[in-house]
């Protein structure tokens, strides 16, 4: 076939797919929403017609009573996360997505474990590995102990390890929140 | 002061609404009795069904924002229907459905639904009106989220006493939505990789959909069309955007589109598609569609760009804007045209040794096929044709041959039966100058034929042009080709008795059953003043070809 003639040459080989692509790791978008009846409804819908799993999800005011803040944590082996968060920004009370970089991020969580504790001993275990983790004894009983722990979800995980074997008899997450770190605006 | 829905009539009216579709019923009793002053011409449908469809016609007939009122409860779940066919092809369409009182909400009283809630997933956006004085502002929000960006169905949902409170009504300047800001003119560094591509390109192919017409961007991609000899193809939705005559025109693409078309995709090196959502009815098997295509994509829902297939080069923003600049790059680089030869003799291959055809009868038999070109003829072409779904919107697609944008009206994405008799009655009111067709299928007819009666009423003169093969064809070609020929519940029996249902209504009904009869028969009815009903007996087991059977390839093309 003919050559293009033209002195801008570009190889059509050359050309990468740019959207798409599932990045194998979780994402957090931390998203902007006008505080409006149905705004969480939507984005709840969205996800679940689209096919989107939504790992955690927490929603609180901000500092202008307008706005909420939504923190949603999102599987990017699962999903393009380009794809996700273009749907939700078709939303039309949606004002702003942040994908928050994870070496960019503080992300929290706080987690109440109540935890089984038949004796002293494994009381006092108990509360020392609460110790460890930087947590707090929140309420006692003679048979339990809940702890509050506050990090990351591996922090959470780690210490739900440690005191699983004495009988975990309720965990309740708040799901992730996250804020960039320096003196950007997340 | 003045109540609420006295300031929603201003409102239409700085919308520039003159005609609404819609039905009365208690919880919007308010907004009825403010029709009776407010100059507006309200049709009254016969079903909301067919108001939400006759407001779909009349918007894309005219590319404004169709209107559509109902009532609460049931009113407002008959229009389910419309809104979702006006979200899957993108038409603007401001709805209003009445809702019970504030103080009864939530409690199931009477003609009670969760309106707002059932139709979330199916709006483009909605509002449930909470204060009578936001209803103003929401009214015109509402219109502006309608037409801009990438055009849908918008729902306001008025509790009945809210619209009869007293407000101070001022009119309303500019809409700012701070969630809500569509990209139009196109990243011009994309643009102008798009160019290179172009001019680098061997074997390209112009991919143009229905948002091209949504946009108003024909003639733009006729002129990069000609900037060079590219191949141009078009989905269902997107047929008028481009000339069918032309040379270039390859056809419709996609699971009833011709083989150049089809194979031209599968060969191609580089793809422009421009306003298409690359449809499972476009693509076939996702795997293997245009594997040796690099994508190029301009779309101003940038959800749609690498939603099915990766683009290489994503264009976001209005086709209006971006095809102008996109060919004037394209002329600046000076490429060759004579490199498109070989793609050339490649596709006239394809076009010669696969024509769009059909056996013809030797007696009178009437062949569908037929019936369309017939219908072409009579209307010299020129006609708004409107459809229902099934076989006899793949003939139309196939055969009519459309050269103008906003000529061809139907459901694509959500193919909804009993689409064609209503959007015609609307796309009649919006062109009363132009002849307009309904091109019915015997099984969608009857599923919306009531509005007849508006059509009678309020002397709006479409013409019916009734492809009857008394079956339902298409799922009866599937089941054919599909399911070893068990024919189940797709046989539609002799009733009615169209011609006398037509005239029933008021209006005229003529049987044509032989084919010498039929071209003169279609003059017959369109020279006639008020709406006719042709009931055109055609070959009952005629089946649309070609065809890729559902998800296969364009290589597996059959027929």
């Amino acid at each position: 076939m003919g050559e293009p003639g033209t002195k801008e040459i570009l190889r059509l080989e050359d050309l990468e797919a740019s959207g798409g692509i599932r990045t194998g790791r979780k994402h957090i978008l931390s998203i902007l929403v006008e505080n409006k009846p149905g705004v969480l409804a939507r984005i709840a819908g969205l996800f679940a017609r689209r096919g989107f799993n939504i790992d955690s999800l927490a929603v609180g005011p901000t500092d202008d009573n307008a706005i909420s803040r939504i923190t949603l944590t999102v599987d990017g082996a699962a999903h393009p996360i380009d794809q996700v968060t273009k749907q939700l920004h078709k939303l039309v009370h949606v004002i702003k997505i942040r994908d928050l970089e994870p070496g960019e991020t503080v992300a929290r969580e706080l987690a109440l474990f109540k935890i089984s504790c038949q004796d002293g001993d494994a009381r006092a275990q108990v509360m020392q590995f609460t110790d460890i983790f930087r947590g707090k004894t929140v309420d006692v009983s003679k048979r339990s102990v809940t702890v509050e722990i506050t990090g990351t979800d591996d922090k959470i995980a780690a210490f739900e390890n440690m005191v699983r074997p004495f009988g975990l008899i309720e965990l309740i997450r708040t799901g992730e929140i996250a804020v960039s770190r320096g003196r950007s605006v997340t | 002061m003045m109540r609420a829905v006295d300031a929603v009539m201003e409102c239409l009216k700085a919308e520039g609404v003159d005609v609404v579709f819609g039905y009365p019923g208690g919880a919007n009793l308010p907004t009825y009795d403010a029709f009776v002053d407010a100059g507006i011409r309200h049709i009254l449908v016969r079903h909301e069904a067919g108001g939400g469809h006759a407001a779909e016609g009349y918007a894309k007939a005219s590319g404004k924002v169709g209107v559509v009122f109902a009532t609460s409860g049931p009113g407002a779940t008959n229009i389910v229907t419309p809104l979702t066919d006006a979200m899957m092809d993108s038409v603007p369409l401001v709805a209003f459905t009445g809702q019970v009182r504030t103080d009864l909400l939530g409690t199931d009283g009477f003609q009670e639904a969760d309106t707002f809630g059932i139709t979330m997933p199916i709006v483009k956006h909605s509002f449930m009106i909470q204060h009578p004085a936001e209803i103003p502002r929401v009214v015109h929000e509402a219109f502006h989220i309608a037409r801009t960006g990438r055009p849908g169905p918008v729902l306001i949902d008025l509790p009945v006493d809210l619209t009869r409170a007293e407000i101070d009504y001022e009119p309303v300047g500019d809409v700012r939505l701070p969630g809500y800001q569509p990209t139009t003119e196109g990243n011009s560094k994309q643009i102008r990789l798009a160019a290179k591509a172009l001019a680098n390109a061997r074997r390209p192919v112009l991919y143009a959909g229905g948002g091209v017409i949504s946009a108003g961007a024909s003639a733009a991609l006729t002129e990069l069309a000609l900037s060079d000899r590219f191949p141009v193809t078009c989905t269902l939705m997107g047929l008028g955007a481009f000339p069918a005559p032309h040379a270039q025109w390859l056809g419709m693409l996609g699971m009833h589109g011709t083989r150049a078309a089809n194979y031209a995709m599968d060969e191609a090196d580089l793809i422009v598609a421009i306003g298409a959502r690359f449809d499972d009815r476009i693509t076939g098997k996702l795997s293997e569609f245009a594997p040796r295509a690099k994508f190029i994509h301009i779309d101003v829902d940038p959800a749609e760009i690498s939603k099915n297939v990766p683009a290489h080069i994503p264009i976001v923003g209005d086709a209006k804007n971006i095809l102008p600049k996109l060919t004037a790059e394209y002329r600046a680089l000076d490429s060759d045209p004579t490199r498109l030869e070989g793609w050339w003799q490649r596709i006239k291959g394809w076009q010669e040794k696969h024509p769009l055809g059909y056996e013809d009868s030797s007696d009178g038999e009437i062949k569908p096929q037929y019936m369309v070109q017939a219908m072409y003829e009579a209307t010299n072409g020129q006609a708004i044709v409107t459809s229902d779904v099934g076989q006899h919107q793949m003939w139309a697609a196939q055969w009519y041959g459309f050269t103008q944008p906003r000529q061809w009206i139907n459901s694509g994405g959500l193919g909804t039966m009993g689409f064609g008799l209503p959007s015609a009655l609307g796309a009649k009111v919006a062109r009363p100058d132009d002849d307009v067709v309904c091109l019915a299928g015997d099984g969608s007819l009857i599923m919306t034929v009531q509005e007849l009666a508006t059509c009678v009423d309020e002397n709006i003169p479409v013409k019916i042009f009734l492809m009857n093969n008394g079956y339902l064809g298409m799922v009866r070609q599937w089941q054919e080709l599909f399911w070893d020929r068990r024919y189940s519940s797709v046989k539609m029996g002799g009733s009615p008795d169209w011609v006398k249902l037509a005239e029933a209504f008021g209006a005229r009904g003529m049987k044509i059953e032989d084919k010498s009869e039929l071209v003169g028969g279609f003059k017959e009815a369109l020279k006639e003043d008020g709406p006719v009903l042709v009931d055109v007996r055609v070959s009952p087991e005629e089946n649309c070809y070609p065809m890729i059977p559902a998800g296969q390839a364009a290589r597996d093309m059959v027929g």
